[in-house]
């Protein structure tokens, strides 16, 4: 701790790197230009990580690449100064500011996959910058690339160079575009949700690599992500975005310890949610021996049995891969599983969808990750919660009016929005409206697809709460299938962790995430990102002790 | 394997589709038994499965069969009727190709590349009114202007085996020139369409962020993913060019096999159409092969598996 | 209270979007308003050729080949009908035809693409490999092949380039529903146990249809183009039943004297294409704006 304040002051006396002041940048769309960045001052020394962190459409992409004096196709700058080492980058000429770009500034985009060219082996890339700036010649740029990837911790770091984009996976892709952002010792390397695409477990190496990368160079950086806890293990300092201003800006720790903007404390709000546990002998869901697969490819599931007590959540969790969404499709018998059964309200389900009555499709409701997709934008609120009314209930006219009306309040919007397509609505709202439709049907059992994962932090926050209030009044089952641990905490009574197919621990919430674990979990667990600023540190030690 | 499933298709149209085409050959001497007897000389009393093995086991040699049209006076069999004017009209499409897939390709890299410039607005326009137009009018108008007002090409394109080669590329100037002004119009749209769609990839902006130059940008980075786009749209629209050549033929009274397909059509006579459309459609799935098979060799996901 | 809701509902929904079209007719760029302008004085002789040509479609007025004069403002053919007269037929024959062979490819097609798309399976696989064959085969030289087979009147004419054209509407169909398809909200409709109709035209068919307006007009222009290729060279609508390529076709000859006469349809038939044309992308960058906004 000391150590580290020691850092960070010496480092606030280097000299001033960059310095954007009032910057505006507006984007076009639909031939209306309107205003992404609204005035917003950054400066940054040499050797500082400043932390950029805000919600989706928060400006902070556009923000960050602003600051290499570049604006997307379709934005352009409207005002304000970027000012790099006394370069103005606004005023500089394209050719001088294409002399910057890569050699003093670099930039390491969150899609790594996408961001590689395909046609080309990832050491000709990596090289490219540095060759063709004239830093160095093309037998000490590639000696110079096999260092860093060995500096990344890539597997391989001679060898892997001669591989292509698609042959390697994305935690190694996103350290090799690291290698490739480092190869000129760039003074500044602009970082935009580098590890968002990636699994925790995976995560973990790719922060623990940058940080490493970064402080050894005395790079500055600018890190963009949504996460606040990531960002706190990798910058010095951090400032809080939304729609496109600047909300508050402060010392990590600071900001960490006693956040003074309501909109910065709600960042983590989710964290803060937790559920008293509890559980029932009465199963309304019990899923037995259950194997399953895509055609006659490899098994997704695995001998996976699970049971949810009734008016209680269960929790599924587990990285992309792991079969917690296959679970939910063999549940709602979308997929038929190849071996054992599915057992409702202590009867045997058909394993196919066709075959079900409408009695038990009634019982067991959907809610999906992406309210966007799950509602029809052609049809209005009135239409959408309206459908399982008819068609289950076989409500119409004004009892068909009054009972939408009614499940309206219940998730806390008005009757005004009975008119609205799912295009006017923001995306807590649509989530909502997935909600009552559901609710609509009066189902036993509720399940919930990653609902939260494409929300904003503080939307999330409120769907959970509302979630949790529904299941008090409606003693409703929920099979909550997720990958975000906060959430599990805030919401679950009991967890499943899932890996590769396998269940690999069950039980009650305490018990699962308190200690022992077996491996897995455990490894699960400590890579999840936490609002301490040392988290990746300790986290660090203890592993490296551990394999000592 | 699609030029087979074709050849049946081509086959069993003319097999199970009513037409009495008995009485549209015969005509004035059509009656009942005149009817059978014919039928019964060009085989068809036999089982269909028979006549398709035939037939194609005769076409694999080059033996089209013999046409219906000519056996009143004396006997030609349809190879000897196609191969003449197939050369002309490969004559005419591989001169409209080696003129319009450059110009084409030029045109369309240059408009993705200064997109919304003037040059591009211009090109844009051109091309689409291009587009619009039926080929036959396009035809026309060329012929009312650059023969008739002007003088400056023969307005009909008759030639024959005698025609020496710069008489033969006089009189082709016009049907080449229609040809190609629809075809760079198709063609530089795609392109353009390509090119730009590749540009806005993630990795052409990474190349961008780091400080490449332009021009490497293109060569380097875009051209390599470039090929596979670019090989369809050439493969697409010289098909289209094997479309467009029957109605050019049919203005420029050019002896080509467009035109000849067309006079078969109207007398009758399968055995020539469905010569002709065997013809026509093996062109075209060469062609569409052909690309596929440049979009594969030059796929580093499939080039180098991981 | 409820009622009163209801009543000011659907009224206020439907104002709503009549105002916003014609917000938009006001942003409109000129090529469109040129191009919807056209298009209406088309539809509109069509609909009217009866009333406004002051000939009969058939009828021999006068020698052939007769210059521009008050009495035939575009001279006459060569048998001696009145051009005007025939150009106003024509525009109600081939835009009739046109406008029947692409709803009957829209109809089958689109139909077709549909159900493979939420069938899949071997009912997919089945159609999608014959679809495959058709599309190797050009399609005007198929076309030339079942009309040689078939005879060329008009009601093959509409089967025949519906059928061809049918093909690429299936693809296009398909491939659009299958991204629709693939969203949650259809899954949802499924889970909830609806039937197959209700999927098809209450979730699919709002979603896929702006694509395949657009599709209609470009549809439409090709096919157009196909009939009056054919006309042109003798293999589709037959004389006397007027029709602009046909036209072209009859008066070829004059052109070889300096007449501009025999182009005059061909341009009518340049100028309509040219109007869809423009619509079609007007709408295109409509629908497609509107996407990105959401």
């Amino acid at each position: 701790m000391g150590n580290d304040n020691l850092k960070q002051s010496t480092r606030a006396k280097g000299e001033i790197l960059l310095e954007m002041r009032g910057v505006m940048i507006e984007g076009e769309s639909d031939d209306v230009w309107h205003q992404i960045v609204k005035g917003v001052d950054i400066t940054l020394r040499r050797g500082e990580v400043l932390g950029l962190i805000g919600e989706s459409g928060a400006g902070k992409s556009t923000l960050g690449i602003a600051a290499m004096g570049f604006a997307r196709p379709g934005c352009r700058f409207n005002g304000g100064s970027v000012t790099f080492d006394g370069i103005d980058l606004l005023a500089a000429t394209d050719e001088e500011r294409r002399k910057l770009r890569g050699s003093r500034i670099s930039y390491v985009a969150q899609s790594a996959a996408a961001s590689f060219n395909p046609a080309h082996r990832l050491i000709d890339q990596t090289i490219e910058t540095a060759t063709q700036h004239g830093i160095r010649d093309t037998s000490s740029a590639v000696a110079d690339a096999k260092d860093l990837y060995g500096r990344l911790r890539l597997p391989n770091p001679t060898t892997i160079g001669s591989r292509y984009p698609h042959q390697v996976s994305g935690g190694q892709l996103q350290r090799v575009m690291t290698a490739m952002a480092m190869s000129c010792r760039p003074d500044l390397i602009i970082f935009d949700e580098p590890t968002t695409a990636l699994d925790v477990t995976t995560q973990v190496e790719v922060l623990a690599s940058i940080r490493a990368i970064v402080e050894e160079f005395n790079t500055a950086a600018i890190y963009i992500t949504h996460d606040l806890a990531v960002v706190a293990q990798m910058a010095h300092r951090i400032m809080v975005l939304r729609h496109g201003k600047l909300v508050e800006e402060a010392p990590t720790r600071e900001m960490l310890a006693e956040p003074k903007e309501a909109y910065t404390k709600s960042l983590w709000a989710v964290r803060k949610l937790a559920k008293e546990e509890s559980t029932s002998p009465d199963l309304i869901l019990k899923v037995d021996h259950i194997d399953a697969a895509y055609g006659n490819a490899v098994k997704i599931l695995d001998d996976v049995s699970i049971s949810v007590p009734r008016g209680r959540t269960v929790a599924v969790v587990g990285e992309s891969g792991s079969g917690k969404s296959t679970l939910a499709r063999v549940v709602t018998g979308l997929l038929p599983p190849s071996k054992g059964s599915v057992q409702f309200n202590g009867r045997d389900l058909p394993s196919a969808l066709a075959q079900r009555d409408k009695e038990s499709l009634r019982r067991i409701q959907m809610i999906y990750q992406s309210p966007d997709t799950a509602l029809n934008p052609r049809h209005r609120v009135y239409d959408i919660i309206g459908r399982p009314l008819t068609f289950y209930h076989n409500l119409r006219g004004k009892a068909l009016e009054a009972r939408i009306i009614d499940l309206l309040k219940m998730i806390e919007l008005d009757e005004t929005y009975i008119d609205r397509l799912p295009g006017e609505l923001s995306g807590g709202q649509k989530q909502r409206i997935c909600i009552a439709r559901a609710l609509a049907a009066e189902p036993d059992l509720i399940i919930c697809d990653e609902v939260t994962s494409a929300l904003d932090q503080i939307v999330q926050e409120e769907i959970l709460k509302l979630l949790l209030r529904l299941q008090a009044e409606f003693d409703i089952s929920y099979l909550f299938i997720t990958h975000d641990i906060a959430t599990v905490r805030a919401i679950a009574d009991e967890i499943v962790v899932m890996n590769q197919g396998k269940v690999v621990q069950q039980g009650l919430k305490t018990k699962v995430l308190s200690p022992p674990h077996p491996a897995y979990t455990e490894l699960l667990l400590s890579s999840v990102p936490e609002m301490d600023p040392d988290w990746l540190t300790n986290l660090l030690q203890k592993r490296a002790a551990k394999t000592k | 394997m699609t030029l087979f499933i074709v050849s049946i298709v081509i086959f069993s149209l003319v097999e199970w589709l009513p037409g009495d085409f008995t009485k549209a050959i015969l005509g004035q001497a059509w009656t009942p038994e005149t009817g059978a007897a014919f039928e019964r000389e060009i085989g068809l009393d036999q089982p269909p499965v028979t006549r398709y093995v035939n037939w194609i086991a005769d076409v694999a040699q080059g033996d089209f069969g013999e046409s219906f049209a000519s056996r009143v006076d004396y006997r030609r069999t349809v190879a000897e009727l196609i191969a003449p004017r197939l050369a002309n009209t490969l004559f005419l499409a591989s001169l409209t190709a080696i003129i319009a897939v450059p110009l084409a390709l030029t045109l369309g890299i240059m408009a993705a590349l200064y997109r919304n410039s003037l040059f591009d607005r211009i090109v844009n326009a051109a091309t689409l009114t291009t587009i619009s137009m039926p080929e036959f009018f396009m035809a026309y108008l060329l012929m009312l202007f650059l023969s008739v007002k002007l003088h400056w090409f023969p307005g009909l394109a008759s030639v024959d085996a005698d025609t020496p080669l710069p008489e033969r590329l006089m009189r082709c100037a016009l049907p080449t020139l229609t040809l190609t002004l629809v075809i760079v119009a198709h063609m530089m749209r795609m392109t353009r369409a390509a090119i730009i769609n590749l540009l806005a990839s993630p990795y052409i902006e990474m190349a961008r962020l780091k400080g490449l130059s332009k021009s490497r940008v293109v060569l380097r980075h875009a051209l390599p993913n470039a090929w596979a786009p670019i090989v369809n749209v050439i493969a697409f629209n010289l098909a289209y060019l094997v479309v467009g050549v029957v109605i050019v033929e049919a203005v420029f009274t050019y002896p080509g096999i467009g035109q000849l397909m067309v006079d078969a059509v109207t007398s009758r006579d399968i055995p020539v159409v469905q010569a002709c459309a065997l013809i026509f459609a093996a062109t075209y799935i060469l062609l569409n092969l052909t690309a596929d098979i440049i979009s594969i060799a030059t796929n580093p996901r499939l080039l180098h598996p991981r | 209270m409820a009622e009163a809701l209801t009543e000011t509902k659907v009224p206020r929904a439907r104002r709503s979007k009549v105002a916003a079209a014609i917000r938009e007719l006001k942003k409109a760029p000129w090529s469109a308003w040129f191009g919807l302008i056209v298009l209406t004085a088309y539809v509109l002789v069509a609909v009217f050729a009866g009333a406004i040509a002051p000939y009969k479609e058939a009828e021999v007025v006068g020698d052939s080949y007769m210059e521009w004069s008050a009495l035939y403002p575009l001279g006459t053919d060569q048998l001696g009908r009145d051009m005007l007269t025939r150009m106003i037929y024509a525009a109600r024959n081939s835009m009739g035809i046109a406008f029947a062979a692409t709803l009957f490819s829209f109809m089958t097609g689109g139909v077709l693409g549909i159900m493979a798309s939420i069938l899949r399976g071997w009912f997919d696989q089945a159609i999608s490999r014959f679809v495959d064959a058709l599309m190797a085969i050009p399609s005007l030289i198929f076309a030339l092949m079942m009309l040689s087979i078939l005879g060329p009147t008009a009601i093959n004419l509409i089967i025949v380039i519906g059928v061809v054209d049918a093909t690429r509407v299936f693809r296009l169909t398909r491939a659009v529903s299958m991204n629709v398809v693939s969203l949650d909200f259809v899954e949802a409709a499924r889970l909830r146990g609806e039937k197959l109709p209700w999927i098809v035209f209450r979730e699919i068919v709002p979603n896929i249809l702006p694509p395949l307006i657009t599709e209609f007009g470009l549809r439409y222009c090709f096919v157009f183009l196909t009939i009056s290729s054919l006309s042109f060279l003798g293999l589709g609508l037959q004389p006397p039943t007027a029709d602009w390529g046909l036209m072209v076709k009859e008066n070829a000859t004059l052109i070889i004297y300096g007449d501009i006469t025999p182009l005059l349809p061909a341009g009518a038939i340049a100028l309509l294409t040219v109007a869809i044309n423009f619509v079609v992308d007007w709408f295109l960058h409509k629908t497609s704006g509107l996407r990105d906004g959401q």
